[in-house]
């Protein structure tokens, strides 16, 4: 392939541009206007896919460092640039995008009201997340990360449940205040570097060569923190979860799906990206105080999974456990956290967007998500059953699964420089399966209930969106390889920027 | 044949996703697929051991290496497999009993609706078990480890339409959990220690006459991984204190009970510490914990047989007592010993299981012996396998387990474990009672049992004969621990048998006649209140109420956990859900949003969820400080 294709751009853009593409055809036929951007939102996604396929195999595996990087000056007089690449730690998120898109927008298919208005936002939000992993440019960054608020709120709170106007609100402020404190420090970077290198700029490599010694140890701290906490509240770390479980209670399945599945990675991958890269320094001083954090929200989201009665809630608590071990992993200063963290993220939108999936399969057919109010479907709809299974069987970290590989790395790669944490963050595994078997019994197990009525099992559209995530949940499980393979360079160059000295050196560096 | 051992994992791997997948179609040939890919299964190991056997001595160590696994780093996790004599003594102990088990099976599950899927599952098994043999670092044993527990969950929670079922098999694989947690910790110490979590370089620089520098292994190191990888063992093998699943798994289908809870997995702990003597060794602690842990679980267990009504019960206390001996066997480091009565305790439990699966078949399902009573007049080929398999266990001599057993005994006494070595006589006198006490209440005196039991088909005696043939002459693996069969051909991996004697006070003939005494003593007190007619056993039951009911709640163990661990455990998380998470945290954040927003004058227009205007708020203010830092520079 000639690296002179634009891959980023037309994968970034392809959605937007479709939705585009849509209104149009919308408006020349009326009368099939919802089947028109129905079908079309699939195609368009789906063809977003296949291209980010296709990208695949012009990334050269084993070379750390951003690739498919494209520039176009934007704004010349602020130096704001048009900068996109990728490497190891967003090629798969980018890949995890596009491929839950279309899953996400088949399982819309029931969706009946303003049909036009949620297809294009679902298509302007794939474009907006799809940028967000591949922008190199701070302020590019900043457009596509503001630009996820607003069609992921519209789909919260016009297409959700009965508060989702609640739910939705608590979302905006949510984010929105940490994105106010990460847009002062943007700006407040710029002019850090029109100071030191004598030109204002925004592009993410040359930031990372400031020089924060001395007297700016301090300021490089602030910055870190008001960085860490816009991410933090996407993640989300303890204390910052509280305004998840009520935006997924409330989304519509789609939305659950790419809320857990794909934006809460922006967090996570922007820890990465932005703070690990831009303030080596204050990564290792708050290096503990991170982990801690990630610890107690793998422990406090298990346990507080362990009581919930309703399903989403559930799965919802398991997102606050989950994720704390990939920030666990990404600061544990060794190329197995880290590696395995970034294959989490992966591992988590799998299991977890599956999950939300086949909770709204369940919901459609039951109309309840109470646990206590479920049962005896396993002999009612055994296939739904079955991929449910499986899917929790991934999310609890079995061998075999793909989200054994992320956590064993995860745990492994933290125990060679922090014990401890490691050993009381595996306590995570442990509730995981109390809470996800627990659950599974109260839906599947028993008999049902009489006042259910029969319900049919998964439908052709069904088998659709749950068989290509099955697939990868085993494949990754068996094969990670090719993932790892790819991941691995530039997970060693981040990990190595708050590895510790001299305990871990020995046991986690390359060979 | 040794490099295509990979069939005998991978042919049952494929038998389950064909039945799975392949679903209804597939009912009636189901049983018979399945059978037959485990019988290939066991061909395949015992071709891969005669080739095994064409090497020297010295040289019984092939590493199959499939694919590249999980690696970052320095971390190498193939997926590889290990051949040597240790990995074929359990692959075809795994592979027989599980054969004749499926065979079994094809006439137990005939009626059931879910016949493929039973069937898929036990293939699922057999793949899972042969991975955990045969792997050759700590990964994939752990990969083998997990799948076998969750094919535990699967085949207790088979009749998932009943609670006790389902109840039982998520209590197996949680409590499963608890144990891998310490097992996974192990391993992560262990590649912290030494930089790998292969065996090649880990356990392998350990054995006698490797090449190369042996590792440095701290004390303190050493002890904490053997005692971390302890714990899974633990947990796996159902050792006290992890042992409360095992009783409740007996919900599963009978022969799973055979297969899973008596023949093979409950036998993996017993397996990774012979695996891992080495790391045992470096540390005196570790080996003397594991010692200990099996002499308690083996009395206790021993002990609470004797209260079990349940026919299925008692043989899951008496699998939990056996097993605590062969742990004992390990902690006095006679490794080989140890596998021994694993092999020979496969033969005869799985005998009584299929046995007991036998009964329920008959009787429709009664499986208490206060209703049982009389069934050897009617079901004669069913009784004598359930006696043979039970003289086996009570260790009467030239039956397997009095080999085994008496090894077990003996290399405990000349470890110089005097202490342990009375506890596990005690043990066994009540194994013996238990098991004359099942014996007699289950097939002699009178019928308590409405209706006409019939024996089973030859599909499940031929398979229940076979099983009781290995418990009689199983023995003859191992006649001694010196010049047996197995014992002499797993020295190279378990080191020579036989560490010098420590205590010599006793001969090994006397050591042979105190346990065989025992054993008699057991079966003849047995006899005399449960068979003789001379005893009106049930008053005595009654005269001992309380003791009757502690042994019959297994000392009250899980009572104790249900009122010690789990109800403060769930009132803790309510608090931390419902008041916690939403009023202090939610509430402190909620508030801390409101306060600013009101700070900002916009607090009435966020609370009636104008977004749209803080948004517009927010852009005007950020449009503002642009222009205000551009001006300024």
């Amino acid at each position: 392939m000639p690296t002179t294709f634009s891959w980023l751009t037309v994968i970034v853009f392809v959605p937007l541009a479709g939705a585009v593409v849509l209104f149009v055809a919308g408006l020349l036929s009326r009368r099939a206007r919802d089947s028109v951007w129905r079908w079309g939102a699939l195609t368009v996604s789906a063809a977003a896919f296949v291209i980010s396929l296709a990208m695949l195999t012009a990334f050269e595996t084993g070379r750390p460092g951003f690739q498919l990087v494209e520039r176009a000056s934007w704004v010349g007089l602020l130096n704001f640039r048009y900068t996109v690449g990728v490497d190891g730690i967003s090629l798969f998120l980018v890949l995890l995008t596009t491929f839950l898109m279309p899953l996400a927008i088949l399982a819309s298919w029931k969706v009946e009201r303003q049909v036009p208005a949620y297809m294009a936002s679902m298509l302007v939000l794939e474009t907006a997340m799809l940028g967000a992993f591949v922008a190199l440019d701070l302020l590019l960054f900043f457009v596509f990360f503001e630009g996820l608020l607003f069609p992921m709120y519209l789909i919260i709170g016009a297409w959700g449940g009965e508060r989702r106007v609640y739910a939705a609100v608590k979302f905006f402020l949510f984010t929105m205040a940490g994105s106010a404190l990460l847009f002062v420090a943007i700006l407040f970077l710029y002019f850090q570097a029109a100071a030191q290198l004598g030109f204002g700029t925004f592009d993410l490599v040359q930031l990372a060569q400031l020089d924060w010694s001395g007297e700016f140890e301090v300021t490089a701290r602030w910055l870190f923190l008001a960085f860490f906490l816009a991410f933090a509240v996407k993640v989300p770390l303890f204390p910052l979860h509280t305004w998840l479980p009520d935006a997924h209670v409330e989304a519509p399945t789609a939305g659950s799906v790419i809320l857990a599945g794909i934006l809460l990675k922006v967090g996570a991958y922007g820890l990465i990206r932005f703070n690990l890269a831009l303030f080596p320094e204050a990564s290792l001083y708050f290096r503990t105080f991170v982990m801690v954090l990630a610890v107690i929200g793998i422990v406090y989201g298990a346990a507080v999974a362990l009581i919930q009665v309703d399903v989403k809630r559930l799965v919802a608590y398991s997102s606050v456990s989950h994720l704390g071990f990939v920030v666990l992993g990404t600061f544990a200063g060794t190329v197995q956290g880290m590696s395995g963290g970034v294959l989490q993220m992966v591992n988590h939108g799998l299991s977890t967007g599956a999950l939300f999936l086949l909770v709204g399969m369940l919901y459609e057919r039951t109309h309840t998500r109470d646990l206590r109010r479920l049962g005896g479907l396993g002999r009612q709809t055994p296939v739904l059953a079955g991929f449910f299974l499986v899917v929790a069987l991934s999310s609890l970290a079995l061998p075999g699964l793909n989200g054994f590989v992320g956590e064993f790395l995860i745990l492994a790669g933290t125990f060679v420089t922090n014990a401890g944490f490691a050993a009381v963050a595996a306590v995570g595994v442990i509730l995981s399966a109390i809470y996800l078997l627990w659950a599974y019994q109260r839906m599947m197990h028993g008999s049902l209930p009489e006042e259910q009525a029969q319900h049919p099992d998964l439908s052709i559209r069904e088998y659709v969106i749950l068989v290509p995530v099955v697939v990868a949940i085993v494949w990754i499980g068996l094969f990670p390889k090719p993932f790892l393979d790819r991941i691995e360079p530039d997970a060693e160059r981040h990990a190595r920027i708050v590895e510790m000295e001299p305990a871990g050196v020995r046991a986690a560096g390359g060979e | 044949m040794i490099e295509f051992i990979w069939l005998a994992p991978a042919l049952p791997l494929a038998g389950a996703v064909v039945l799975l997948l392949g679903g209804r179609p597939l009912q009636r040939i189901a049983g018979w697929l399945a059978s037959f890919l485990v019988g290939v299964a066991f061909v395949v190991s015992l071709l891969a051991l005669i080739d095994l056997l064409g090497f020297g001595a010295r040289e019984r160590t092939v590493a199959l290496r499939l694919f590249d696994w999980i690696s970052v780093g320095r971390f190498h996790a193939p997926m590889e497999l290990r051949v040597d004599p240790l990995s074929m003594v359990m692959a075809l102990t795994v592979t027989g009993v599980s054969f004749l088990i499926h065979v079994y099976s094809v006439g137990y599950m005939e009626a059931d609706a879910r016949f493929s899927r039973y069937f898929a599952y036990l293939n699922l098994f057999v793949f899972s078990m042969l991975t955990l043999v045969l792997a050759n670092n700590f990964v994939v044993l752990y990969l083998g480890w997990e799948l076998v527990g969750l094919c535990s969950y699967l085949l207790i929670a088979f009749w998932f339409e009943r609670k006790a079922a389902a109840d039982g098999g998520k209590k197996a694989f949680i409590v499963n959990r608890i144990g891998d947690f310490g097992f996974a910790l192990g391993i992560f110490l262990i590649f912290a220690h030494f930089g790998s979590v292969e065996f090649s370089q880990v356990l392998d620089p350990f054995a006698e006459g490797a090449r190369g520098a042996t590792p440095a292994l701290p004390v303190g190191t050493a002890t904490a991984i053997a005692l971390l990888l302890f714990a899974g063992a633990v947990g796996k093998s159902a050792q006290v204190p992890l042992h409360i699943w095992l009783p409740d798994a007996m919900e599963g289908p009978t022969p799973v009970s055979a297969l899973i809870h008596a023949a093979t997995m409950v036998t993996a702990g017993v397996y990774m510490v012979v695996r891992t003597h080495v790391l045992f060794e470096a540390s005196e602690i570790a080996l003397l914990v594991v010692a200990i842990v099996g002499v308690i679980t083996a009395i206790y267990a021993a002990t609470s047989a004797l209260g079990q009504d349940d026919l299925k019960r008692v043989l899951a206390y008496s699998t939990i007592s056996q097993l605590g001996f062969m742990f004992l066997a390990a902690g006095v480091g006679a490794y080989a010993v140890a596998i021994f009565h694993l092999v020979t305790h496969a033969f005869f439990k799985a005998a009584m299981f299929l046995s007991a699966g036998s009964v329920m078949h008959a009787t429709h399902g009664e499986i208490n012996l206060l209703r049982l009573g009389g069934l050897a007049r009617r079901m004669r080929v069913t009784a004598a396998v359930f006696i043979v398999g039970g003289l086996a266990l009570a260790g009467v001599p030239l039956f397997a387990g009095f080999f085994s057993k008496d090894q077990i005994l003996t290399a405990t006494y000349e470890a110089g474990r005097t202490g342990l070595w009375v506890v596990a006589l005690v043990a066994s006198f009540f194994t013996a009672l238990y098991m004359a006490r099942a014996a007699l209440l289950t097939f002699f005196g009178p019928q308590r049992f409405e209706g006409e039991p019939h024996e089973s088909p030859p599909v499940m005696t031929v398979p229940m004969v076979l099983l009781a043939v290995g418990a009689v002459l199983g023995g003859l693996l191992g006649l001694s621990a010196t010049t047996g069969l197995v014992h002499g051909f797993l020295s190279p991996v378990v080191g020579e048998a036989g560490h010098e004697p420590v205590a010599t006070g006793l001969p090994e003939f006397a050591l042979v006649l105190v346990a065989t005494a025992v054993a008699l003593a057991g079966l003849g007190l047995g006899w005399l209140v449960y068979g003789s007619g001379l005893i009106d056993w049930a008053a005595v039951r009654v005269r001992l109420g309380v003791l009757q009911r502690a042994l019959a709640r297994g000392w009250y163990v899980d009572d104790v956990y249900g009122s010690v661990v789990v109800l403060p455990g769930k009132v803790t998380l309510a608090f931390l859900a419902y008041v916690f998470d939403q009023r202090v945290i939610d509430g402190a954040v909620n508030g801390l949003g409101s306060a600013f927003g009101r700070l900002a004058g916009t607090g009435r227009r966020v609370q009636t969820g104008l977004v749209r205007s803080y948004a517009l708020v927010f852009l005007l203010g950020a449009v503002a400080l642009l222009l205000f830092v551009v001006w300024r520079s």
